[in-house]
């Protein structure tokens, strides 16, 4: 292994801290290898717990917004907002006023994933044509079922591109979870004392690989929850801009 | 930031009582409010710079794609990904190649901002009605005359849209620009002073603030780089 990765430079010494246990820079302690299976498991409970919460509470709110068609000042400013408190901000001010641990960790995270599923499941149940709401409640259906079996579906590709935004930023965030008293992915990050540089490569290696691994992961969901009737409909859209583009000369290939 | 640590540690002894607890202490903000001009001068700085050079590299990167359409795809890939790793991550992975400082700070900032940007120009260049493009090529128009006469500023407001965004995220993304030995507001957030009440105030504030004031400030740029857009309001 050493020799192979050689050529990497500190990349392949933060590689090889990934796969392989090695005793602490100040000694005494295993670090690397299985630990950071650990810290990746502890890594993943913290973004999932808070990704769950954060779904279970913003999907629901974002749907009887959107249906009723009201409020859309809560539903899009809160993630304008959201956008501009940075989240270590988020985290340090959950840290001081209510204390440290893992629990005010996922809360401070939970908080960070609401206003892009907010706001998503918000805009996907509007942007549902007004006709086909008008169709269904003709059939006798009632709000509840259209919000269900009319909105909800058709709504469900936005939403889960809410799910993966939020994924990806709890993720990138719980990285500095260590600081307000969480274990996570950060921990070697943050105390290169013990770990070394090759530590805190290794799980940065291992942070960014999680992180793209969710956003490809979710992509896929995205595309499989849009109905099939919605992805003709924009393929055929995408064709026609093509042909648009053409006919105004601009160069295509 | 050792010293830092034990200038706040030398504090709360002498200052007891409220600073001791890890209070909301305005006595103390006043007094110490010098501890944050550094920090927030470097942040300032941080954000201005990533989300210029952001800006430039994009905004060449979609004029480009915007004659060559097949080039979309793949800058929206490469950018993507660029967007995905977080910018944490991305502090320590550029560490053996640009090594601590402002620099690597510097360029994974910007990394980030490519897709927010790249992406609104498209779409505002996208967005320029046809009837527009028609009645400039009507006038003769070259394809550069064009860009720049009718296309562009028609996608104003959608590409200072993408700065807006840009810099907003920025400013928060830069706070954690410290870990790559760049300074900036976020080294008043680590160690003890995570839970010292005052200080996650200010600290937090300040971004908060900047994040805000640049948002305006690209806001008024825009209104008065489209002033068509207030006659058409009004």
């Amino acid at each position: 292994m050493h020799t192979t990765l050689a050529f990497l430079g500190q990349f392949g010494d933060g590689i090889d801290f990934i796969f392989h246990q090695r005793e602490s820079r100040g000694g005494g302690v295993q670090v690397g290898g299985s630990e950071m299976l650990d810290l990746t498991w502890q890594h993943l409970k913290l973004s999932g717990a808070a990704l769950g919460i954060a779904t279970l509470v913003a999907v629901p709110v974002g749907l009887v917004l959107g249906h009723i068609r009201r409020f859309s000042f809560l539903a899009i400013s809160v993630s304008n907002i959201g956008r501009a408190v940075p989240t270590l901000a988020l985290l340090a001010f959950f840290a001081a006023y209510l204390g440290l641990g893992f629990g005010n960790v996922v809360f401070a995270l939970t908080l960070l994933a609401i206003p892009p599923i907010l706001t998503n499941t918000y805009i996907g149940v509007y942007q549902v044509d007004r006709d086909t709401v008008d169709a269904a409640h003709g059939m006798g259906m009632s709000d509840a079922q259209i919000v269900r079996r009319v909105e909800l579906p058709l709504a469900m590709a936005t939403i889960a591109g809410g799910v993966r935004t939020s994924a990806v930023n709890v993720i990138a965030t719980a990285t500095i979870a260590p600081l307000a008293g969480a274990t996570s992915l950060g921990f070697p990050i943050l105390n290169a004392q013990i770990y070394g540089p090759e530590g805190q490569i290794g799980a940065a290696i291992v942070v960014a690989v999680l992180a793209v691994a969710a956003d490809v992961l979710l992509g896929l969901v995205q595309r499989a929850a849009t109905p099939r009737g919605v992805r003709l409909e924009a393929e055929d859209r995408e064709r026609r801009s093509f042909t648009m583009f053409r006919k105004r000369g601009v160069q295509t290939t | 930031m050792i010293l830092e640590l034990a200038q706040v540690e030398i504090h709360r002894r002498s200052t007891g009582g409220c600073v001791q607890n890890d209070g909301f202490c305005p006595d103390w903000i006043v007094h110490n409010l010098d501890r944050y001009v550094d920090p927030f001068r470097e942040q300032v700085v941080l954000v201005v710079v990533s989300v210029a050079i952001g800006f430039v590299i994009a905004s060449a990167l979609a004029l480009l794609a915007h004659r060559r359409r097949w080039l979309v795809g793949p800058i929206i890939g490469v950018t993507g990904v660029l967007y995905t790793i977080p910018s944490l991550a991305a502090f320590f992975l550029l560490q053996p190649i640009t090594g601590r400082g402002s620099l690597t700070a510097i360029i994974a900032l910007v990394a980030y901002t490519l897709l927010i940007i790249f992406r609104n120009v498209t779409t505002g260049l996208r967005g320029v009605p046809a009837e527009a493009t028609d009645a400039g090529r009507g006038l003769g128009l070259t394809d550069n005359q064009l860009l720049w006469k009718v296309e562009v500023p028609l996608a104003l407001p959608e590409i200072m849209a993408g700065l807006r965004i840009a810099s907003t995220t920025t400013v928060g993304l830069a706070t954690l620009a410290f870990f790559a030995g760049a300074g900036g507001l976020g080294e008043r957030f680590v160690g003890s002073q995570i839970v010292f009440k005052s200080n996650v105030v200010v600290a937090g504030a300040l971004c908060v603030l900047l994040a805000v004031a640049l948002d305006l400030i690209i806001l008024l740029v825009q209104r008065l780089l489209t002033p068509w857009t207030r006659a058409r309001a009004t």
